[in-house]
């Protein structure tokens, strides 16, 4: 198959992500992939991989020394690479939305190119969902502890059941619009300043 | 009530963004009608690429880079318009301890003089040679930077080819210090802070610095998307009425304790408001306790540091020509001529009533002493701005001054 010829890089210190793209472009049918965490040594490692699509991450600040390395390195061979393709608008504003940037080396047709910007794309924002969904969850669980505090601060000093101080709480949100997560934070904090016996 | 005019505007973490960040973070944008949105960005590549697919509508960019882009040297690049600049001075040449060593055995002296630590550094570079051991190493924050073109100008004019006799490498501002420490480079050029921490962390001496190499000499701009400034006139003059009065607010002694608090903030630079003490006062720490002030280190306003000189995009393109970055063709000396605009700075300032210099462009180098200069309005002082090899930069004689520099040493 031609397009499993390609010789791919990508450049991602995140280690997770980097692993992402990389299943990706296989799936796709990409077998050279090489897929490199830390830009220290990176010249030599380019003349050996001698790629024909360079994948980096718009947040790595090595991409400045990168990008001239690739114009002035005798080490690879057909200089520099463009950042996809300067017609192509909508998938460069996709790329640098996602957070990718994909360097063409010369010579290489886009219609080559474009899917495996496309999947770099679709891979970058399945992280970054990923990431946000941690992220909720793991706010969650900071709510569900917050909320099991304030419950047993109430418990403790008004001699409510668990179910009867969870109420309490709920209702005490509603009547104020806000979270209960909020509520209960509030109550935590003020328990805190009251006095440490309340906090323990 | 909405403002009259949206803008978004990339900068890089650096002091030299201060006055795009005080514009927005200050009120200076929003009394003039604008809600300004500063984006932080990682690299000089990611602001080239945002601002040609039309995410920011300007940018705080390094000098010669809208060039770079018309004379299509990068990658990605839309047409940049130039109507501002952000200041002048500000950089540093920091080297590592070993080589201060080699170079105070050849006679340096922590003076910060140009001459003298160039004529050590030639000396050690010399008997390195000698002995068999690597060129050194020496790293600039990219390729189109006024901070390749100074390390080579003041290379070359002390006699040392920097194409064959040093290596020269790009590495991210925030790196520098790090790099040295490690012995990955021998030295580099870069704005403030990350000079002075090198030699707060004991690994680097200050050996000169931009503004005794071509004091009051270009550095960043705002770089504007052309399309954008012609589609949006109004709102782009607004912009430069806000910068105006930014600048002016930054320079004052009596703020600079509010702007460093300013860039102190997680989402500009990050960094202690202590460790921007020395770009604002020029008094700097050089290594080993030696310290010395230095005259216009940097002036986000005073001495014209606004005015976009037609002059200094010029000499920026003599250098692109001087070191094989572009062909000095006629069409290409246009593209350097256009890019910067004192005829839109001009027009959004008119209004204000400020000082105007007399021309677009000015002999760099022929002001020996600051001098009061024929201007529009109030009285406005230039200079001085001698180069530290005496050289005069005439952009009428450009021709013969590009010449004059392939027959010296620039041949590498």
């Amino acid at each position: 198959m031609v397009r499993s010829s390609l010789a791919v890089l990508v450049i991602d210190e995140n280690r997770i992500r980097a692993a992402i793209i990389e299943a990706g472009l296989r799936d796709a049918g990409h077998e050279q992939v090489t897929v490199i965490h830390d830009v220290t040594g990176i010249a030599r490692r380019i003349a050996e991989i001698e790629p024909d699509v360079i994948v980096i991450d718009l947040e790595n600040p090595n991409r400045d020394m990168l990008e001239n390395m690739f114009q002035l390195s005798r080490a690879v061979k057909r200089p520099i690479a463009m950042f996809v393709d300067r017609s192509d608008q909508a998938s460069i504003e996709a790329a640098v939305d996602a957070g990718v940037s994909a360097y063409v080396v010369d010579g290489l047709r886009q219609e080559r190119v474009k899917p495996i910007l496309d999947m770099a794309v679709s891979r970058f924002n399945a992280f970054s969902r990923m990431a946000r969904e941690l992220e909720e969850v793991r706010g969650e669980l900071e709510n569900r502890k917050v909320i099991d505090r304030a419950k047993g601060i109430l418990m403790k000093s008004r001699g409510l059941s668990e179910e009867a101080a969870y109420t309490l709480l709920r209702k005490t949100a509603m009547n104020q619009n806000r979270k209960i997560s909020d509520i209960a934070q509030s109550l935590v904090t003020a328990a805190g300043l009251l006095g440490p016996a309340e906090d323990e | 009530m909405g403002a009259e005019h949206q803008i978004t505007a990339g900068f890089m973490p650096l002091f030299d963004s201060a006055v795009l960040v005080a514009a927005g973070e200050l009120g200076f944008a929003a009394r003039e009608g604008i809600d300004l949105t500063l984006h932080r960005e990682t690299s000089w590549a990611n602001i080239r690429d945002r601002i040609a697919i039309g995410h920011f509508d300007l940018a705080h960019m390094l000098g010669p880079m809208p060039l770079a882009c018309n004379l299509g040297l990068t990658p990605l690049a839309s047409e940049t318009i130039v109507p501002f600049s952000l200041g002048l001075g500000g950089n540093c040449v920091t080297i590592s301890n070993a080589v201060w060593a080699g170079m105070a055995a050849h006679g340096a002296e922590p003076d910060l003089d140009p001459a003298r630590a160039g004529a050590a550094l030639r000396a050690l570079i010399r008997e390195r040679a000698v002995a068999g051991h690597d060129p050194l190493r020496f790293a600039v924050v990219h390729p189109h930077s006024g901070h390749n073109y100074e390390l080579r100008y003041w290379l070359a004019a002390c006699g040392i080819d920097p194409s064959s006799e040093i290596e020269i490498v790009i590495v991210p501002p925030p790196f520098m210090a790090d790099a040295l420490a490690a012995s990955r480079i021998d030295g580099y050029c870069v704005g403030e802070p990350w000079n002075s921490a090198a030699v707060a962390a004991g690994t680097g001496h200050i050996i000169t610095v931009k503004a005794l190499l071509w004091r009051n000499s270009p550095e960043k701009v705002i770089g504007v998307r052309k399309a954008w400034a012609e589609q949006k006139p109004e709102a782009l003059a607004a912009l430069l009425r806000a910068l105006h009065h930014s600048a002016r607010w930054c320079q004052d002694p009596g703020n600079h304790g509010e702007l460093a608090d300013v860039m102190a903030q997680p989402g500009f630079l990050g960094l202690p408001p202590a460790v921007q003490i020395p770009i604002l006062t020029g008094h700097l720490q050089l290594g080993g306790g030696a310290e010395r002030s230095i005259d216009d280190f940097f002036l986000p306003f005073d001495k014209a540091a606004n005015f976009p000189w037609k002059s200094h995009a010029l000499w920026f393109y003599t250098q692109m020509v001087r070191w094989g970055h572009v062909a000095h063709t006629p069409e290409n000396f246009a593209i350097a001529r256009n890019c910067y605009r004192p005829d839109l700075y001009r027009s959004a300032l008119k209004p204000l009533g400020v000082a105007f210099p007399g021309a677009n462009a000015k002999v760099e180098g022929a002001l020996r002493v600051a001098t009061a200069v024929g201007a529009t309005g109030a009285g406005l002082v230039l200079g001085p701005d001698g180069f530290f090899d005496g050289q005069i930069f005439d952009p009428d004689e450009i021709d013969a001054y590009i010449a004059r520099q392939k027959s010296g040493s620039a041949e590498g």
